[in-house]
């Protein structure tokens, strides 16, 4: 019976069953078991075209599975167990219902086999998710919640406009390969783009998630851009420019990362930095690179959540995650503390945990495909993610100088949310078999060789050890530190200067262009409602003379016009 | 195309449809002021519209294969005597006609109690139907003097029910006196293109007129005739810069009145406007193709921007859906100037989704002010938690007028882009996407000031009466049923289309 029906619906169902359901431990369940009994069914539905139905004209296909789709659909489904399991506590119907939707409509999309229901679909997790955001229920949330809505929505219509181009110019709405070449692929490259957080199309992400709620964030940092890049591995897979957007992507997060100072917005732009990866994998596009960023996006997901989740949770017992504000955490949250170390380490890819065994196929992949300067970038850039997501987050957060806060541990379902995800990051580090199995093609390599670990574990060992340098000979004081670091930012010390300059060189021209912008659209603003607000001169009451006038005008336009021709 | 000609003589009930939609209401007005009674004037005018409702049904069930129906009048044959005649395009625009005058009656039951004196409420009815009477003539006839009658009979009474505004706002009285003078010279023209008409072919048949234009081609009178018809008709329809009469008429009439006014007298309008450049000009004469590409489309995608605008600085809900009201105007007239069976489709899908999308919002509106007072934003703040299910019906109506996917307004602007895209017209179909953007915004506005704001603590805590309620969330649900159930609106849209671009063939 469960074949006929889209998973997709199975939360949107839900979502109506949970209004009806008084708030309370039900409804907990309800959220829990949905995930589960979706993951089931995508785990046991056939390959194939399963669910047609006809719209206006058009076949569309709500259930197109096979490899690409399922193993996303899996995660899909993990993750919102996972994320709704860390968020038990929460009572606010407004979050549990925009969890299914979001989760849902995220879901639909990967199995979206027709362009028109990806559209759908890509339109429901933009305003599903926005509610996360603005459940925080502050100003500043509300703003933030505006801009990203308007950045999604615009990614959606300018999907939708790319589609009906598309649908012109070949006559289907398959969502299959395609290549760059016309206005429409274009279009949709960059809708996906948009999502995906290209660089420069990148900032609603570090805008948004930071803004969202502790258990929020989780959920939203698992599907938007997870959904981008499947978008792109389905339709743009072997696209060489991806390959460049990639490798700037994985690069210039890191700058940001290291200077910020809240910890949840670090996380944002490590996430940025992770897509890169995966973004590389499909420009390659062969079949291993595409393995790559399919298993780098699914222990993504999971470790990534697993950082959230573990900052969320300081953020939740201490109310602050800004990294001036805490350390020496461990004392009394050392089984977070635990589970943040586990993150850090499967971000960094150590060996034996989860990014290894992922990021290791990408990266080999550049290599063997002959971008050798490709590599070299990720290779620095993986050592910046051990730099600023493995050491700055856990480092602050847990040890460092102690900021004299004692929070409780956190809280019993969160410590469980967290403690599932950490040992499955571990299982897929230690035994990577079944995750490659799920893979969309054959998978034929063997992470743990001699040369592999030997080269992450130098290059970890040395990124290790001149963070170790650093603390000994260019920190300062705590005392200075503890002045107001909102400002200041001053673990920028930590770094070399010559960093420093670059991140504000790149932070000057980005914040120029943007208020360069901004204040030509208030002018224009302005403008507008000189001419066109309630006493401009476009909206005012005429006298009727001057209407008479406008209708004899008109008609004497058009005699001439009649006339003429 | 067949035509069906019916002989007098033997017709049986089902043959005299579709002048019975005309004199139930137009019989009933009387009656009712006749009898005088106040407590029966509803039940008359809810029960004529009613039936005028369920002939429409059963012309459209007829029609919409394509057939024709032409009724002679008393029995003589045109040329000499007048006809009725109803085809897809003419009965789809009756069922929308008489579906929102059976859908407002009961909503405006409620709503004139406050807004209208009691002593005028009897008089208030019989005119609705006086109007609905010349809507429904306007639409049904074949005849192109009766065209002119029966718009001057739902012209006149409009005038006196935006009038009846007074009673809450005094600025009801200049606006229908501004629209009155701006109504007789559109009438005028049109009286006066039809005069020029006469002239140049003798008849005053609609099929008559069509056949001999065709044969003596486009000469100065008929140009000059289809110039005079197209501004005093542009007038109703409030081609952009003629719209100048409608903001004010909207806001100031009575909430039902604006309802019914927006829901159907422009889209009437629009359907004179179509017959007399389709069926009875040609649309192969240069002149004709000429003025919608160098007036009409300018003027439509001026009128999607400009009005657009002017709405998101409006600080009065009604007042900003007025303006709406013009830049979606704007939308048919573009399909129409796009001049290809796609683009007319899309226009008279649009006329109908938009009908309905903004009978929901009006009714809306209505309702706050009701409630509150007046519907300025100020007035209508926090309101989306005090009267959730009218907020609900709102927030419906608004995505279906900026046309988020799922909404029946989504479904014509997609026609719209396919068949400007099909033109290969690819920046106006941007310019649709980008002008739907602005209603983004003032949709958000409302939506924002419904919901994010604290409440004016003197508001009459409640959500409306269930006799208000219910009609506004059959629009809303009609919003969304027909964004997702097009079988009836694209398929009559598109039959219509065709019949209306074979030209003169497609009367005969």
């Amino acid at each position: 019976m469960l074949d006929a029906l889209p998973t997709a619906f199975l939360f949107f169902a839900a979502a109506i069953l949970l209004l009806a359901m008084p708030q309370g431990r039900l409804r907990g369940v309800l959220l829990l078991v949905v995930p589960l009994i979706a993951g089931w069914q995508v785990w046991s539905l056939p390959f194939g075209e399963l669910v047609q139905v006809g719209f206006f004209g058009f076949e569309l296909e709500l259930m197109r599975v096979d490899k690409l789709s399922r193993v996303f659909g899996l995660i899909f489904t993990l993750a919102a167990f996972l994320g709704n399991l860390y968020a038990w506590h929460v009572r606010d119907t407004v979050q549990q219902v925009a969890a299914l939707l979001y989760a849902g409509s995220a879901i639909g999309a990967v199995f979206a086999g027709d362009l028109i229901t990806l559209f759908f679909y890509w339109e429901g997790t933009a305003i599903a998710s926005v509610f996360l955001i603005w459940a925080r229920r502050t100003e500043g949330a509300y703003h933030t919640g505006m801009r990203y809505l308007i950045i999604q929505i615009g990614s959606g219509v300018i999907l939708l406009a790319g589609t009906a181009l598309f649908y012109r110019e070949t006559g289907s709405i398959e969502f299959g390969q395609m290549t760059l070449g016309s206005l429409a692929t274009w279009l949709i490259f960059l809708s996906f783009g948009i999502k995906c957080a290209f660089p420069l199309l990148h900032n609603w992400l570090q805008d948004s998630y930071p803004a969202a709620t502790v258990t929020g964030t989780v959920i939203l940092s698992a599907f938007t851009t997870k959904l981008a890049v499947y978008a792109l591995a389905r339709g743009f897979a072997g696209t060489e420019i991806l390959i460049y957007i990639g490798a700037i992507m994985t690069l210039f997060p890191i700058f940001f990362a290291e200077i910020e100072n809240d910890l949840r917005r670090v996380l944002a732009y490590s996430l940025n930095n992770q897509l890169g990866f995966m973004v590389v994998g499909i420009g390659i596009g062969t079949e291993m690179a595409l393995n790559g960023t399919a298993s780098h996006a699914f222990a993504h997901i999971l470790y990534k959540a697993l950082l959230f989740m573990s900052v969320g949770a300081v953020l939740f017992r201490t109310g602050t995650s800004k990294a001036s504000e805490l350390g020496g955490l461990y004392r009394t949250m050392p089984r977070t503390a635990m589970f943040c170390l586990v993150g850090a380490a499967s971000i960094s890819a150590f060996p034996l945990f989860s990014g290894f065994v992922t990021k290791s196929l990408i990266l080999d992949q550049t290599a063997s495909q002959h971008y050798p300067i490709i590599w070299a970038i990720l290779v620095f850039a993986s050592a910046g993610v051990l730099s600023h997501s493995g050491i700055k987050i856990p480092f602050f957060t847990f040890f460092a100088h102690d900021s004299g806060l004692r929070p409780r541990e956190a809280p019993m379902h969160m410590q469980l949310a967290m403690g599932i995800t950490a040992a499955l990051c571990i299982m897929i580090g230690v035994y990577p078999d079944p995750l490659y199995a799920l893979l969309p093609y054959e998978v034929d390599f063997h992470p743990y060789t001699t040369g592999h670990v030997v080269t992450q574990l130098q290059l970890l060992l040395f990124a290790l050890l001149a963070f170790a340098v650093l603390m000994r000979t260019g920190i300062h004081p705590p005392e200075i530190r503890a002045i107001n670091l909102d400002t200041d930012w001053t673990y920028r010390r930590l770094m070399p200067r010559m960093l420093s300059a670059v991140s504000k060189g790149v932070a000057a021209v980005w914040t120029g262009s943007a208020t360069l912008i901004l204040s030509g659209i208030s002018g224009l603003v302005r403008r507008l409602y000189r001419s066109h607000g309630p006493e401009g001169r476009m909206a005012q009451v005429w006298p009727t003379g001057s209407m008479v006038l406008w209708i004899a005008v008109l008609l004497g336009v058009t005699l001439v016009v009649n006339f003429l021709s | 195309m067949e035509t069906e000609i019916l002989h007098h003589t033997r017709a049986s009930f089902q043959d005299h449809l579709p002048v019975l939609v005309i004199l139930v209401p137009f019989l009933a007005a009387p009656l009712m002021v006749l009898l005088g009674s106040r407590r029966l004037s509803w039940p008359i005018a809810f029960g004529a519209s009613v039936a005028a409702f369920g002939i429409a049904i059963l012309l459209l069930a007829k029609v919409i294969d394509g057939t024709e129906i032409s009724y002679h009048i008393g029995g003589w044959a045109p040329p000499l005597g007048i006809e009725y005649r109803v085809d897809a395009a003419n009965a789809f625009v009756l069922l929308l006609v008489t579906g929102i005058a059976a859908i407002v009656l009961p909503y405006a039951r409620e709503s004139i109690k406050t807004e209208v004196p009691v002593r005028h409420h009897t008089l208030f009815y019989a005119l609705f139907l006086l109007c609905l009477t010349g809507l429904l003539g306007v639409v049904v006839t074949g005849d192109a003097f009766n065209v002119f009658v029966f718009l001057e009979i739902s012209s006149l009474s409009t005038y006196v029910l935006i009038a009846q505004g007074s009673y809450r706002d005094k600025r009801a009285l200049t606006a229908a006196y501004d629209y009155l003078i701006m109504g007789t010279i559109g009438a005028t023209f049109f009286v006066i293109g039809l005069g020029l008409l006469y002239m140049a072919t003798g008849t005053l048949n609609m099929a008559d007129i069509a056949e001999r234009i065709a044969d003596q081609g486009g000469n100065r009178t008929v140009r000059a005739a289809f110039a005079f018809i197209v501004v005093g008709v542009g007038l109703k329809v409030a081609i952009y810069p003629l719209h100048l009469w409608l903001p004010n008429a909207y806001t100031y009439a009575p909430s039902a009145v604006t309802v019914f006014l927006a829901a159907t007298a422009t889209k009437v309008a629009v359907y004179v406007l179509l017959r007399f450049m389709f069926s009875i000009f040609q649309p192969a004469f240069l002149f004709e193709v000429n003025t919608l590409e160098f007036i009409i489309l300018p003027f439509a995608v001026l009128a999607m921007f400009a009005a657009s605008f002017i709405a998101i600085f409006q600080n009065d809900f009604k007042r900003m859906l007025a303006y709406s009201s013009i830049a979606q105007i704007g939308y048919i007239l573009l399909g129409i100037g796009l001049l290809s069976e796609a683009g007319l489709t899309a226009a008279i899908v649009h006329l109908f989704n938009h009908g309905i999308t903004k009978a929901a919002l009006f009714m809306g509106v209505g309702i706050y002010v009701l409630r509150s007072g007046g519907s300025f934003l100020d007035d209508i703040q926090g309101l989306g938690r005090v009267m959730p299910l009218t907020s609900a019906a709102v927030v419906i109506g608004g995505l279906s007028l900026i046309g988020v996917p799922g909404t029946a307004g989504f479904i014509s602007k997609w026609v719209l882009v396919q068949a400007a895209l099909e033109k290969g017209w690819w920046p106006v179909a941007l310019m649709i996407v980008a002008s739907s953007l602005l209603a983004v915004i003032y949709v958000w506005r409302v939506i924002e000031t419904l919901y994010t704001k604290p409440p004016a603590s003197d508001v009459i805590a409640g959500e409306a009466p269930l006799s208000m309620l219910v009609p506004l969330w059959i629009m809303a649900i009609a919003c969304v049923w027909f964004g997702l159930d097009t079988d009836l609106t694209i398929g009559a849209s598109q039959t219509a289309a065709q019949g209306l671009l074979s030209g003169s063939a497609g009367m005969r």
